[in-house]
C-alpha cells in the first residue's frame, strides 16, 4: 500500500508540517476530519453503505500505522437519502463540523444539490459513483473528482469496441429518445464521424414501449449496417434483438450499460447470445480489488456491495493527497491528484483537468451461453 | 422493392394487432357509447393469463399445438370473466348515471388492474415462449414476412370473418345490433339489453385475448404496462375508423398500422407517432365521425 510512511518521506512531511506550520480554518484540529456522505438508510442504502465500510477499512488501517503525518483520521458520517434536498442539510453539517475531505455523494442528483456548499467552502469532493456528465465536464465543479467513468465516456468505448476491436466500418445508431439513450447515440455518432474511420449509415430515435420494431429492423437491414450501436436500455433492445434475429439479421449489436442487465438475457434467451454491451471497468484481475474485498469480508462477514471498489480507491486518492500535499487546501489537493498516479482497487489513477479518473472506463462484454462475459 | 414490400407486411402485421383490439373498443361503445379504457389491461390479462399456462404446460411437455391451443382458450375465458366481471361491478351501476362517470369508472379500472397485475405478478419483463413455431415452408421468405407474422394475418382474418357472421346472421348478433341502435326500443320488443351488454364485453375481450397471445408470443416479452400503450392505439384507430362501426376499426387499425410503418421506413422512427396522429387529426377535421363512422347527433 503506497500509503504507508517510509522513513524519508516522514521526515520531509514533518519537516514541510514545522516549516508551514500556518493551520488552515478547517485544519486546526490535530485529526484529519474525513466526511462519508450518501444514502445510509431508505431504499438506495444499499448503494451508500459500502462507502461507509471502504472509507473504514482504509482509515483504520493507516489510524494504526500513526495516521497521516502524525495526525489521526476522523469519521463523520452523514446520511442524505439520496435525496438533493436532504443532501444540501447534509452537506451544511459536515461543513460546520469542519470536515476536511468529503467521500461521496453517492447519486448524481444528490451530489449537484450539494456541490455548492462545498465549492463556498472549499473542501474536496470525491465520489465513487455519481456518473452525471455535468458534474465536471460542465467546470461548475471545480471541487469534485470521481473514481467512476461519466456517461459521456461510454459512447467512445462503445464506438472504439465496433470499430477497432470488431473491424466493422458500416454504423447504425439507434436510440431512445431518452435522456439516458440519446445523449449516448450522439456522443456515439459525434465520436464516429470525428474518427472518421467508419461511417454513420442511419441514425434514428424509436419509440419506447412501441408494440413492435419491424420496420425499423428493416430500415436498419436496408441501410447495410454491420453493426448496430444502441443507447437505451433493456426492454428496448431485447425487442429489437429478437425481431432482427426473426428476420434473419446477422448484424452485430453494440449496447450500452442500461442493457447489461440479467433481465435482457432472461427475456430475449437465445437472440441475446452474441450481443456486446458496455459495462463497469471489470477490476477481477486487479490484486489491491481483491484483496480489499476479502478485507471486507473478514471484517463485515459479507460481500462488499455496489461502488465499494471505487469508493475505496477515492479514499486511498484523497488520504494520498493529504500525506504528499502535507495540506487539506484544495489547491494542494487538487495539484496532487492530477499529477501523481496513485495505486488503488481500480487500477493506478490520476485525475483529469475536470476531475474525471483517467484510466478508469468501461468494460465491453458479450452475452455467451447465457452470462455477460468480459471480452478481452 | 422489396423494402416496399417489407414495411407493407410489418405495417399488415402491427395493423391486424391493433384491429384485434380495436374491436373491442368499438363494439363496448356502439352498444353503451362509453370508452372502455380497460380494454387495454384486458389485452395484458389475457396475454399473462396465457404465458401462466403455457409456461405451466410446456414444463409438462405439452405438444406446441396443444399447448397453443389450451392457452389460447384459457386466455379468452380468463379475459372474457374479467371483461364480464368489470362491466358488472363498474359500468352497470352507473348505466343511467351521466356519461362522464362510467368514462371516470373505466379510467379507474384500467389503473386498479394495471396495479393489481404489477402486486399479483412482477414489475419485470417476462420471457414469453415463442408459441409460433418457425415454419420450414416460410424459411426462403422469412427475411420479408416472418412466420409469426403470416399466423397474425391468417388468424386475425379469420377472427374477422367469424365475428362479422356472428354480428350480420346470429340471433345475439341481430340483438346487438338492435341494442346499437336504439336500446330501449329493443328491451320493448324482448331483448333483455343486459345480456346483450355482457356478451358484447365478452366477445370484445376475447378478441383481445387472442391479440395479446399473438403478439406477446411475436415480440417474445410481456409485463404488466403493455395494455396501456396498444390500448392508445387501438383507441386511436378504432377513431380512425368511426367509432361504432366495425368495418371502421378494421380499417381505421390497417391505416394507422401502415402509416406507422412507412413513416418509419421512409421518413424516420422519431416521427412514428407524430405521423400517426397527424393523421388522426386530419381525418376528424374532414370527417368529424371517422372513416366509416355514421353522423350522429351526439354521443360523448
Amino acid at each position: 500500500m503506497k500509503l504507508s510512511l517510509s522513513g524519508t518521506l516522514f521526515s520531509v512531511a514533518a519537516c514541510a508540517v514545522i516549516a508551514l506550520s500556518v493551520p488552515s480554518a478547517s485544519s486546526a484540529g490535530d485529526t484529519i476530519k474525513f466526511g462519508v456522505a450518501g444514502p445510509h438508510s431508505g431504499d438506495l442504502a444499499s448503494y451508500g453503505l459500502p462507502s461507509i465500510n471502504a472509507a473504514k477499512l482504509v482509515i483504520d488501517k493507516i489510524n494504526a500505522k500513526g495516521g497521516i503525518n502524525g495526525k489521526k483520521i476522523e469519521m463523520l458520517v452523514e446520511d442524505d437519502v439520496c435525496k438533493p434536498e436532504i443532501a444540501t442539510n447534509t452537506a451544511t453539517k459536515l461543513v460546520s463540523d469542519g470536515v476536511d475531505v468529503v467521500l461521496g455523494h453517492i447519486c448524481s442528483g444528490a451530489t449537484k444539490a450539494a456541490m455548492p456548499i462545498y465549492k463556498d467552502a472549499g473542501i474536496l469532493v470525491m465520489s465513487p459513483s455519481a456518473t452525471s456528465d455535468e458534474l465536471t465536464l460542465s467546470g461548475d465543479y471545480p471541487n469534485f473528482f470521481r473514481t467512476i467513468a461519466p456517461n459521456a465516456a461510454q459512447s467512445p468505448a462503445m464506438v472504439d469496441f465496433a470499430i477497432n476491436k470488431l473491424g466493422f466500418t458500416k454504423i447504425a445508431v439507434i436510440h431512445d429518445k431518452g435522456d439516458y439513450g440519446k445523449p449516448l447515440a450522439e456522443g456515439a455518432k459525434k465520436y464516429i464521424e470525428e474518427g472518421g474511420k467508419a461511417k454513420v449509415v442511419l441514425f434514428e430515435g424509436i419509440t419506447p414501449g412501441a408494440m413492435d420494431y419491424s420496420a425499423i429492423v428493416q430500415k436498419i437491414k436496408k441501410s447495410g449496417a454491420d453493426v448496430v450501436i444502441f443507447g437505451g436500455y433493456h426492454p428496448e433492445a431485447s425487442k429489437i434483438v429478437t425481431i432482427m434475429k426473426k428476420k434473419r439479421l446477422k448484424t452485430a449489436f453494440v449496447s450500452d450499460d442500461g442493457v447489461k442487465d440479467d433481465t435482457f438475457i432472461k427475456v430475449a434467451g437465445k437472440a441475446a447470445e452474441g450481443v456486446y454491451t458496455a459495462g463497469p471497468q471489470d477490476n477481477s484481475t486487479n490484486a489491491m480489488a481483491t484483496d480489499a474485498k476479502k478485507e471486507h469480508k473478514a471484517a463485515f462477514k459479507k460481500d462488499p456491495g455496489a461502488f465499494f471498489e471505487g469508493a475505496y480507491a477515492a479514499t486511498i486518492a484523497m488520504l494520498n493527497a493529504i500525506e504528499k500535499a502535507d495540506s487539506t487546501k484544495l489547491e494542494d489537493l487538487k495539484k496532487v491528484l492530477q499529477t501523481e498516479k496513485v495505486a488503488t482497487p481500480v487500477g493506478d489513477v490520476s485525475f483529469d483537468k475536470n476531475g474525471d479518473a483517467i484510466g478508469v472506463g468501461f468494460s465491453m462484454y458479450v452475452v455467451k451461453d447465457g452470462k455477460y462475459v468480459v471480452v478481452k | 422493392m422489396d423494402y416496399f414490400i417489407e414495411l407493407f407486411f410489418s405495417g399488415l402485421t402491427r395493423g391486424s394487432i391493433y384491429a384485434l383490439i380495436a374491436l373491442g373498443y368499438t363494439m363496448v361503445y356502439g352498444i353503451i357509447g362509453l370508452i372502455n379504457f380497460a380494454h387495454g389491461e384486458i389485452y395484458m390479462i389475457g396475454a399473462f393469463t396465457a404465458f401462466i399456462v403455457a409456461t405451466v404446460l410446456s414444463i409438462y411437455g405439452f405438444p406446441l399445438l396443444a399447448i397453443v391451443v389450451i392457452a389460447g382458450v384459457a386466455a379468452v375465458v380468463w379475459s372474457s370473466s374479467y371483461a364480464y366481471t368489470i362491466e358488472k361491478i363498474a359500468y352497470k351501476p352507473l348505466r343511467h348515471a351521466p356519461r362522464l362517470s362510467p368514462l371516470i369508472s373505466a379510467i379507474g379500472m384500467s389503473i386498479f388492474l394495471q396495479n393489481y397485475v404489477l402486486l399479483a405478478q412482477t414489475s419485470d419483463f417476462l420471457p414469453f415462449p415463442a408459441l409460433i413455431p418457425e415454419f420450414a415452408f416460410m424459411e426462403p421468405i422469412a427475411h420479408i414476412v416472418g412466420s409469426s407474422d403470416l399466423v397474425i394475418l391468417i388468424t386475425t382474418f379469420i377472427v374477422m370473418i367469424i365475428l362479422t357472421i356472428i354480428i350480420k346472421f346470429s340471433k345475439i348478433g341481430k340483438a346487438m345490433r338492435a341494442t346499437a341502435q336504439d336500446r330501449m326500443m329493443a328491451t320493448l320488443v324482448g331483448i333483455n339489453v343486459n345480456s346483450v351488454i355482457s356478451a358484447t364485453f365478452i366477445v370484445g375481450s376475447a378478441l383481445a385475448a387472442i391479440g395479446g397471445l399473438l403478439i406477446a408470443s411475436h415480440i417474445g416479452q410481456i409485463n404488466f404496462y403493455i395494455g396501456f400503450i396498444a390500448g392508445i392505439k387501438a383507441f386511436t384507430a378504432a377513431v380512425l375508423g368511426g367509432i361504432g362501426s366495425i368495418p371502421g376499426a378494421v380499417l381505421g387499425s390497417l391505416i394507422l398500422g401502415l402509416t406507422e410503418s412507412f413513416a418509419t421506413g421512409y421518413v424516420s422512427s422519431d416521427y412514428e407517432d407524430v405521423f400517426a396522429f397527424s393523421l388522426l387529426v386530419l381525418i376528424l377535421i374532414f370527417k368529424p365521425s371517422g372513416l366509416l363512422g355514421k353522423t350522429t347527433n351526439q354521443k360523448v
